[in-house]
């Protein structure tokens, strides 16, 4: 068995070139995963090391540490490789608290849950 | 192992038996299933180095130079830009990205990108079984 040259590794769709480089990974539950790649396979499973989730609400964002973290390849929707140069996220997105990101959550999703509720009694009316 | 060099089939279809040999970097599919999918495999080698825009089925909508795909489907993009890039601010700073072949719904091409009448002459090979 011989391994693959460089150029062959580039040319090629498989993870090889992002190897030990920070990816964002987004799954298919739209959990964003930001780590760095080091271990990878043909179904796409993948190893992230210093695996972090981050959450955005509105322009609210936080980066929750994980871990080492193995992600089964099903769940896996895209791997972007993230270009250092350029900014991660918009510049009037402010970076808060695990804590204060968790209530932003909840605070969102009682807001669906009330428009959804407010519909459903309403919707007797008919509308659009 | 004197048998060792012996062609053996790897199927069979109504046309015959299927050996197991390499031409030029091409090899045999293994079934007649994945015989189905090469074409779209080879069509889409065939779009390498095409822009083309990727709809996900989670609706995210990336356009890019394809720069490879693999035998699932799956693509690589290269200096890449998200659709709607104000829902989807974690997308900035991605510039190249793999996407899962799995999780795509529409490919879509350049105007000029595909010969229609290969791809057809092509897909009339197929269904008559290679």
């Amino acid at each position: 068995m011989s391994w693959a040259g460089a150029e062959d590794i580039f040319l090629s769709t498989s993870l090889a070139s992002y190897l030990d480089k920070k990816l964002l990974v987004l799954l298919r539950d739209g959990r964003k995963l930001l780590g760095i790649l080091r271990s990878f396979d043909q179904f796409a499973n993948a190893v992230l090391e210093g695996a972090c989730e981050r959450v955005i609400v509105g322009d609210l964002y936080c980066d929750i540490p994980l871990g080492l973290y193995v992600i089964r390849g099903e769940n896996v929707v895209l791997i972007g490789e993230l270009d250092l140069e350029r900014e991660e996220l918009p510049a009037q997105m402010t970076r808060v608290s695990s804590a204060e990101i968790k209530r932003a959550q909840k605070a969102e999703r009682d807001a669906t849950d009330l428009k959804g509720s407010m519909r459903k009694r309403m919707e007797f009316l008919d509308l659009d | 192992m004197a048998n060792a060099k012996r062609w053996t089939p790897l199927f069979r279809n109504k046309r015959g038996l299927f050996f197991s040999r390499r031409i030029r970097g091409f090899s045999f599919p293994r079934n007649e299933n994945e015989a189905k999918k090469m074409l779209f495999f080879s069509y889409f080698k065939e779009l390498v180095g095409k822009q083309v825009t990727v709809e996900l089925k989670n609706d995210l909508a990336i356009t890019g130079k394809l720069h490879s795909v693999d035998q699932y489907l799956n693509i690589k993009l290269e200096n890449t830009r998200v659709v709607d890039e104000e829902k989807y601010p974690h997308m900035m700073s991605v510039r190249n990205c793999f996407i899962r072949g799995s999780v795509v719904r529409y490919v879509q091409l350049p105007p000029d990108g595909v010969d229609i009448e290969i791809l057809h002459d092509a897909t009339r090979r197929e269904a008559r079984g290679g």
